[in-house]
């Protein structure tokens, strides 16, 4: 069943046509992995899926997007709302200037939830799913900024679960961190494949192998390829996805 | 040969920079030095006015009187001896006869119950007469006494305490007028307004602080002392509460643009990350912007306090200037900077009142020096935190 459904998506910032035709539906509780060469347009298709492009002035977008079968672009969307059914993990980690419980607890209370045991709860449990509990079990008052890297990215994990979204969305999640926080970030993500819906943008080859059930390769704003993960990797279709996985450029 | 030219200018401009550099160094050092060395010859000088003794008789017990006693008996709220708040062991119990000048200390020589108030050479001329002890300026009188009244003979009050609690007091009550507004302005300009209502709001707050403290004044003294006096039913209008009016516009310019700068320092992932959480614009604003820019928010206000604290025309112009104990918003008070444009021209170089209002200079330097320090501290701290 398809949860993200595009309709000949275009997509400006200003007259730059970052987006161009695209048409493409992901799979509920898959790992879609967005592959190609900086500036391709994958992230910025990325963040279309819970409308964060609506924060940068001049830009315009034709065509749909429809998750869940509703259109997200469609008038009297509570945008609210739809960032809470789709979740996002960002390039660097941003967690805020708050304690460690209190960033999971933000998503929560934002969306007015007061009954304390049920966000204790809440902030336990997200804690395990992104894998940080027991690193900082002990230290839940303390501030977001005392951990490492690594940690700070599962603890945005963890603070986008918290508010069980059916779509992750992650942009680079990894690209700031070293090999083995990368490892667990990695793990993490086969592990949420069974509850959650997962769309990560990625710059390295191996992380999208590793990871991702399909692939789609982005080039110059254009979809060039959208397939298993298993067949872009060993039979690409096209010839630009074949240089590109070979590395030939990019 | 090249490369020594260059190398000769290099260390040139390396040391016109040095020269300069601590050329103004020493410059504000100086100003320091001059100010407390004017000021502190104060304390330690004679309570009545140089060249000047009082006398009284030589069959009175009285052994010292205090400043204030003094002026309150030449100023006839002191009629008997006895009413003195130093008494000697026995004191005279009759009332007390005061000559201001040697023309009538000579009309009532030989009276045991006089008072008088003589230049230094003519003190002996009279008969049967004593000096008699007043005591030195001490820093209780300057910095407790209630009283200014640097001017009066034969004790000038220099009690600085009405001067200072008025300068915190009007300012204070600026900050708290300006803070709601200055706040709410910079939350507009940093999150709310699109690209042309900004283009056109921020060069009108950064106008505000170009304009002259004088228009200030002259606004406040045409436009909002007829309104507070109306508004409040006073006699005069012109009272802390217009003073803090006009000082509230005055500092909204430094409070606003400083407030918006740390708001607009909140990185762009700290506030996506809000937002991807179905947190709405408000929440945002107030649940990570916010608290992300409060060490600056905190920085903007001191500075919005420094600014009220120095200002001087535009106070002396609108707050009556009485130097009297404040109680309420609605009564006239005096600054520190009001009462030294105000006074320094009348006070004699050297005197007395001119060494009380350096010593006011000295308090004004140390109250914006120690919030110069606290705005460090705060600034400094938030570059740790958002490191």
């Amino acid at each position: 069943m398809n949860i993200i459904e595009t309709k000949d998506l275009d997509f400006y910032y200003g007259d730059f046509h970052a987006l161009k035709g695209i048409n493409m539906d992901i799979e509920k509780q898959t790992v879609t992995a967005f592959i190609g060469p900086s500036g391709c347009g994958k992230s910025t298709y990325l963040r279309l899926f819970n409308r964060m492009n609506d924060l940068i002035p001049g830009t315009r977008m034709t065509g749909n997007i429809l998750i869940e079968g509703e259109d997200i672009y469609a008038k009297g969307v509570e945008v609210d709302r739809l960032r809470k059914k789709v979740g996002m993990v960002f390039q660097k980690p941003n967690p805020f200037g708050k304690t460690i419980f209190d960033n999971v607890a933000y998503g929560l209370r934002v969306n007015g939830i007061k009954d304390k045991k049920y966000i204790a709860d809440k902030v336990e449990s997200s804690l395990k799913a992104a894998a940080l509990w027991e690193e900082v079990k002990d230290k839940l008052k303390k501030s977001a900024f005392e951990l490492s890297g690594g940690q700070q990215q599962r603890l945005c994990i963890a603070r986008a679960l918290a508010i069980e979204p059916e779509i992750l969305l992650m942009d680079e999640p990894a690209s700031a961190l070293d090999p083995i926080s990368t490892a667990k970030i990695e793990e993490l993500i086969f592990e949420l494949k069974d509850r959650y819906t997962i769309v990560i943008v990625t710059h390295n080859m191996q992380q999208a192998a590793r990871v991702s059930d399909k692939t789609a390769f982005f080039y110059l704003g254009e979809l060039i390829e959208y397939d298993d993960t298993g067949k872009i990797f060993t039979n690409p279709m096209k010839v630009e996805t074949q240089n590109y996985i070979t590395g030939r450029f990019g | 040969m090249k490369s020594g030219i260059v190398k000769f200018r290099q260390s040139f401009v390396e040391g016109m920079i040095k020269i300069s550099g601590s050329l103004s160094s020493i410059i504000i050092l100086l100003i320091v030095a001059f100010l407390f060395g004017e000021g502190l010859g104060l304390f330690g000088k004679s309570v009545v006015e140089e060249g000047y003794v009082v006398i009284v008789s030589k069959d009175n017990p009285i052994k010292a009187i205090s400043s204030n006693d003094l002026k309150n008996v030449f100023d006839h709220n002191i009629t008997n001896w006895t009413q003195l708040s130093e008494k000697g062991e026995k004191s005279l119990n009759t009332d007390i006869v005061v000559a201001y000048n040697i023309d009538q200390a000579f009309e009532v020589e030989n009276t045991k119950d006089m008072i008088a108030f003589v230049p230094r050479e003519y003190a002996a001329e009279i008969d049967n007469m004593r000096i008699l002890d007043c005591g030195n300026i001490s820093l209780e009188d300057f910095f407790l006494g209630k009283e200014w009244f640097p001017t009066a003979q034969p004790a000038p009050q220099f009690g600085v305490l009405p001067i200072i609690l008025g300068t915190l007091w009007v300012s204070f009550a600026a900050i708290i007028i300006a803070l709601p507004f200055a706040l709410a302005a910079a939350v507009y300009l940093a999150e709310l307004s699109d690209k042309k209502t900004y283009a056109m709001l921020k060069p009108a707050v950064e106008l505000l602080s170009g304009i002259p403290s004088v228009v200030y004044g002259f606004f406040g003294l045409i436009v909002i002392v007829p309104i507070v006096q109306k508004t409040f039913g006073l006699d005069v209008g012109e009272t802390a509460l217009s003073g803090a009016v006009v000082l509230a516009i005055m500092a909204l310019p430094t409070i606003i643009t400083i407030a918006e700068d740390a708001m607009r320092s909140t990185p762009r992932m700290m506030r996506e990350a809000s937002l991807a959480l179905g947190a709405s614009k408000w929440q945002t604003i107030y649940k990570v912007v916010i608290p992300h820019s409060a060490s600056g928010i905190t920085a903007a206000v001191v500075l919005g306090i420094g600014r009220a604290i120095g200002e001087t025309m535009a106070v002396l112009m609108v707050t009556g200037n009485a130097a009297v104990m404040p109680h309420t918003l609605l009564e006239p008070i005096r600054t520190i900077p009001a009462s030294i444009a105000a006074e320094l021209g009348e006070a004699p170089t050297g005197g007395a009142h001119y060494q009380a209002l350096f010593i006011l200079a000295c308090i004004l330097f140390l109250i914006t020096l120690c919030i110069n320090l606290i705005v460090d501290r705060i600034s400094s701290k938030s570059k740790i935190k958002s490191r």
